[in-house]
């Protein structure tokens, strides 16, 4: 029950992340390919929502990583040597998106010496959710094998499959979709920079189909595990419809300016995303050979982390919406 | 590695809260606008070093189990919850960060001032909690162990460990002094250019304060924890001292070249029964040495005993200066402003932190070759990666590079403030 909890509180904790952390990385992707007259406006813009909260919605990521530890720690401590490599390359994304973006706030010394931190910072907005996407994937593929508390494939199984590749490509393009409709809601008041923004929300909506066919194309082979719960068990089906149809509702309502209805339907359709694969995934952390079960932590553990868990969500989702309220729209001049 | 790195952003993510705070609280108590400028300005440095901080502690809770899958498999039941609670703790930080450093327009001043009264509690309680996983390795608690796997876990027990207690105490009040000192001797650097400045000196005045009083705090506390020591891990304790021999009236040794072939230390400064009194407050006790425990167990010598020296020389000079800064303020009624006194301030504003760091490599590299006292070797515990120094050189040098911006960052914000 404590174990079914965690797992829950893990999956809200990543859903979460996707589409608060997510969302930042796509704004630094939008910051490296601004163009067009109002690129300077629409770098502001973005540097100016993002400013405020994308401390706040990094500690999901945080929190994945310690209730994994916690609850399941021959689970972490496989996936951890297992995507050593892609996971250290990730770090290296993460240390540099922060650092650049808050230097390049601060470095006041010339234009020029501001535009390198900011290209530092949007490659590594590139670079890390690409990363995060192989590193989910690669937990999919049935390439990763574990016997006797040791990961017996090496350093390189799984994330250089296709589909992990496919995987990374998919989270870079919901990570620019959901970025650009939340900035098209955040620039309401400036009617031309939210038309920049629809339009690239737009854009990289319809990018989302063929980065999900061809996440479905690889799976095939790459994740036979996942496909078969996608189109043979029940929920995971549910699931699937429920994507493609709030993609197809994000969509039109971004082309009919719906742009709150559109933000629901986009955050809807990613945690679908999410909690699907999920339900394919479940109970394997690491498919075929670790499970939540078999790396469960001892019940006293389980149970504290639930009440802490529990405890800390009364203290800090009131104080998370109190930052998210204050910062919704840009300072009025 | 990173550790050396974060420990030191840390530091100042916990006081320079606190400091920010106390400008504000100024401000709105006298109104005048030079406190405030200092929070605004201190909360900018703030923003710097919080997000290279958030950074680096990223890449910490990753490598904790990149570095060492062994040891987090085995006691990641034991010791997660402290780091859980210390994501909780970081959570708030950031979310009242993000509060603090953009709501100056959008929310009422007090307000904002008990935002940042929330944000340095936050920063204090993650520091604590961090530092209580770190207690758990040198004092594991919470658990029987059969044959080579924990059972009967308890994380409770294990947080509330027998180091505990001493560490966090001494590790806050590091946090204080380190970053007071520090603090105090850039505002020191910028009043010995421009006397008059207003805004240097309220600066000066407050990080003083936090500096100056906790400082003799520490050394007390310093005492309390090497008494800890003595009891938890005497072999810690016999290689800080460079103790070989098991003595009554133990003396110490100050500074001098540790021999382990011969178990002697040449050329240190020797207290008689110094040791014995220190460690245990009777200068006849029983010193444990080295020579009681297998040469395999013991930690390199001379690396802790010079950390230890190295620690111990920092905190009694910053005590000296304490005590000089808070002789003058005494007599003079008045914020010290001798030009003796502030170039020392200026020459004494990295001790803190050399103390800090050198008191890490204490704790860290007095436990080896343990990675849970007396239960795991860190052997048993590191990544069968083999190419692992690639990273950690890759690792080595960003931290570097980012080191030297933030130094440089945060000089240009200061030189700006210069001219107020």
């Amino acid at each position: 029950m404590y174990e079914l909890s965690v797992v829950v509180f893990i999956l809200l904790s990543l859903i979460l992340y996707a589409l608060l952390g997510g969302a930042d990385f796509g704004g630094g992707m939008w910051d490296l390919l601004a163009c067009g007259p109002r690129a300077e406006r629409q770098r502001k813009a973005i540097a100016a929502a993002i400013s405020p909260i994308w401390e706040a919605n990094h500690v999901w990521l945080i929190l994945v990583i310690v209730l994994l530890f916690t609850a399941f720690p021959p689970a972490f401590a496989a996936l951890v040597t297992a995507l050593h490599i892609p996971i250290t390359l990730m770090l290296g994304g993460i240390v540099l998106r922060g650092s650049a973006f808050i230097f390049r706030k601060y470095d006041f010394q010339s234009e020029k010496v501001r535009h390198r931190w900011g290209a530092v910072f949007g490659v590594a907005c590139f670079f890390t959710p690409f990363s995060e996407g192989m590193v989910l994937g690669a937990l999919s593929t049935e390439r990763i094998r574990y016997a006797d508390g040791q990961v017996t494939t090496g350093f390189f199984a799984g994330w250089l499959t296709p589909f992990a590749f496919a995987c990374g490509v998919f989270a870079l393009v919901v990570c620019a979709f959901l970025a650009a409709i939340y900035l098209a809601l955040y620039t309401q008041a400036e009617p031309d920079l939210q038309n920049d923004f629809r339009r690239r929300a737009l854009g990289s909506g319809l990018a989302l189909v063929p980065a999900t066919l061809v996440v479905f194309l690889t799976a095939e082979a790459g994740a036979p595990g996942v496909i078969h719960a996608m189109t043979h068990d029940g929920w995971p089906m549910l699931v699937a419809c429920g994507i493609s149809g709030c993609a197809v509702a994000a969509w039109v309502a971004l082309w009919r300016r719906w742009f709150a209805f559109a933000r629901l339907a986009a955050v809807a359709q990613v945690a679908l995303i999410l909690t699907g694969w999920a339900l394919a995934q479940y109970p394997h952390v690491i498919t075929p050979d670790v499970t939540f079960h078999t790396s469960a932590a001892p019940e006293a553990t389980l149970r504290l982390l639930t009440f802490a868990l529990c405890a800390g969500a009364v203290l800090l989702l009131p104080a998370l919406i109190f930052l998210y309220r204050l910062f919704s729209l840009p300072e009025k001049p | 590695m990173s550790l050396g790195f974060h420990i030191v952003f840390a530091a100042l993510g916990i006081a320079m809260p606190v400091l920010m705070c106390v400008a504000e609280a100024l401000h709105l108590r006298t109104g005048r606008a030079v406190y405030l400028d200092l929070a605004m300005r201190w909360a900018r440095g703030t923003a710097i070093l919080f997000a290279v901080g958030a950074v680096s502690g990223t890449v910490l809770s990753f490598e904790l189990g990149l570095l060492w899958p062994g040891f987090m498999k085995e006691a990641g039941a034991l010791i997660g919850m402290p780091f859980s609670l210390e994501g909780f703790a970081f959570f708030s930080e950031a979310i009242f960060l993000g509060v603090y450093l953009y709501g100056w327009k959008r929310i009422s001043p007090f307000m904002h001032w008990l935002s940042g009264g929330v944000l340095a509690l936050s920063g204090i309680l993650s520091g604590v909690f961090v530092v209580t996983a770190n207690a758990w390795m040198n004092a594991p608690a919470g658990f029987k162990r059969v044959g080579d796997k924990f059972t009967e876990i308890d994380p409770i027990a294990a947080m509330l460990n027998a180091a505990s207690f001493h560490e966090v105490l001494h590790m806050t009040l590091a946090a204080f002094v380190a970053a007071g000192f520090a603090v105090a001797g850039v505002h020191a650097f910028f009043l010995l250019r421009n006397r008059s400045s207003e805004f240097h000196r309220a600066a000066l005045g407050i990080a003083l304060i936090l500096a100056c009083v906790s400082a003799p705090l520490q050394i007390v506390s310093g005492d309390f924890s090497a008494r800890s020591v003595a009891k938890l891990q005497p072999a810690k304790l016999a290689a800080m001292e460079a103790h070989y021999r098991t003595e009554e009236g133990a003396p110490l040794f100050v500074g001098g070249i540790p021999n382990d072939e011969l178990k002697t230390i040449d050329y240190a400064v020797r207290i008689p029964k110094g040791l014995s009194f220190l460690a245990t407050h009777d200068p006849e006790a029983r010193i444990v040495g080295l020579e009681e425990f297998p040469r395999a167990d013991w930690p390199n010598v001379r690396i802790v005993h010079w950390a230890f020296d190295l620690m111990v020389l920092c905190g009694m000079a910053l005590l000296g200066l304490s005590a000089w800064t808070g002789w003058r303020w005494w007599r003079k009624q008045a914020l010290p402003e001798g030009t003796w006194l502030l170039r020392a301030l200026v020459l004494a504003s990295p001790m803190g932190f050399v103390a800090l760091e050198a008191g890490w490599v204490v704790t860290e590299v007095g436990r080896q070759p343990w990675i849970i006292q007396g239960i795991m070797r860190t052997k048993e515990a590191v990544t069968p990666m083999q190419h692992i120094v690639v990273p950690f050189i890759a690792f080595t040098l960003l931290y570097f590079f980012l080191a030297v911006i933030v130094i440089l960052l945060l000089r240009r914000q200061f030189l700006e403030s210069s001219h107020v």
